[in-house]
């Protein structure tokens, strides 16, 4: 009994561990699926141009993504983008996709590239 | 006399909570509907679209008043169910347009447009308002379902 006890409680620990992604994971998904590393500087010049459409990036989640943000439209208050201020971003598959996929259409009218999400993720993970 | 108070008062009670009940839309709460659809603008009541209306929304969501939000099948099936379930009532009745097609704005419903029809364009356009969207910035208690004419505060 103790045995299966424990054998259970490593198999849930481990499978919690493999589903606990960070910030960091993303990055190296992204830098991977683009074949090259990201850049903070090219990040953050994408995260405030206007690229195709009247949004950015910046006017939903502000020049300043450590603070709280609003949404342009509605006014919905939206919580730090910044993982520095903000612990939950980039730590879910599922949030980081379905986000990424509605925002960049929004602002771009098209997907993201691996490249442009990993150069915006690094400029996010260096806002402090 | 007395045996007749305990009637009474519940009933005067009730009488005076009966209008304050009018304008009461509270949102069931529903973990998908928050998550999907509440990130980016107030959770609205169900009961102010029919589900007509509603179905068309979630049908329509990868093009939403503009915006991308596509919700994926797993999540969207639950969404319509519970907006379905506790969609219209007798207040809101059925929302078409002149055409017979289903509104898919609550601010083009006929009981919206009535209740604001003192409001200019102009007034919902505010930088401190927005848009009719933002039910907020107006009825202070919609957070919790309230609104009542007594809890508006228009601001400037």
């Amino acid at each position: 009994m103790r045995r299966i006890q424990s054998v259970l409680i490593t198999a849930l620990l481990l499978s919690t561990a493999a589903h606990a992604e960070t910030p960091r994971d993303f990055l190296t998904r992204f830098e991977k699926e683009a074949g090259a590393t990201a850049s903070v500087e090219r990040g953050g010049r994408f995260f405030a141009s206007k690229q195709g459409s009247d949004w950015s990036c910046t006017s939903c989640h502000t020049e300043r993504p450590t603070q709280p943000g609003r949404h342009v439209k509605t006014d919905k208050p939206i919580q730090p983008l910044a993982p520095a201020a903000n612990a939950v971003r980039f730590t879910d598959t599922g949030k980081v996709d379905k986000w990424f996929g509605r925002n960049c259409n929004d602002v771009l009218s098209r997907v993201c590239t691996a490249q442009e999400k990993a150069d915006v993720l690094a400029w996010l993970m260096a806002q402090k | 006399m007395k045996k007749r108070r305990p009637v009474l008062l519940p009933a005067l009670a009730l009488l005076i909570a009966l209008p304050a009940y009018a304008d009461r839309y509270p949102v069931p709460k529903n973990a998908p509907y928050q998550e999907e659809c509440a990130s980016c603008h107030m959770a609205y009541p169900p009961q102010l679209l029919d589900a007509n209306s509603w179905r068309a929304v979630m049908n329509g969501l990868p093009k939403h008043f503009g915006t991308d939000a596509s919700v994926d099948e797993k999540h969207r099936v639950p969404i319509v169910d519970f907006l379905t379930r506790n969609a219209g009532g007798g207040k809101t009745g059925v929302t078409v347009d002149a055409s017979g097609k289903p509104l898919l704005r609550i601010s083009e419903t006929a009981r919206f447009v009535r209740k604001h029809r003192e409001l200019s364009a102009a007034t919902f356009k505010r930088a401190s308002i927005k848009s009719p969207a933002n039910c907020g910035a107006c009825h202070t208690g919609a957070a919790e379902g309230d609104y009542n004419d007594d809890h508006v505060r228009i601001p400037k």
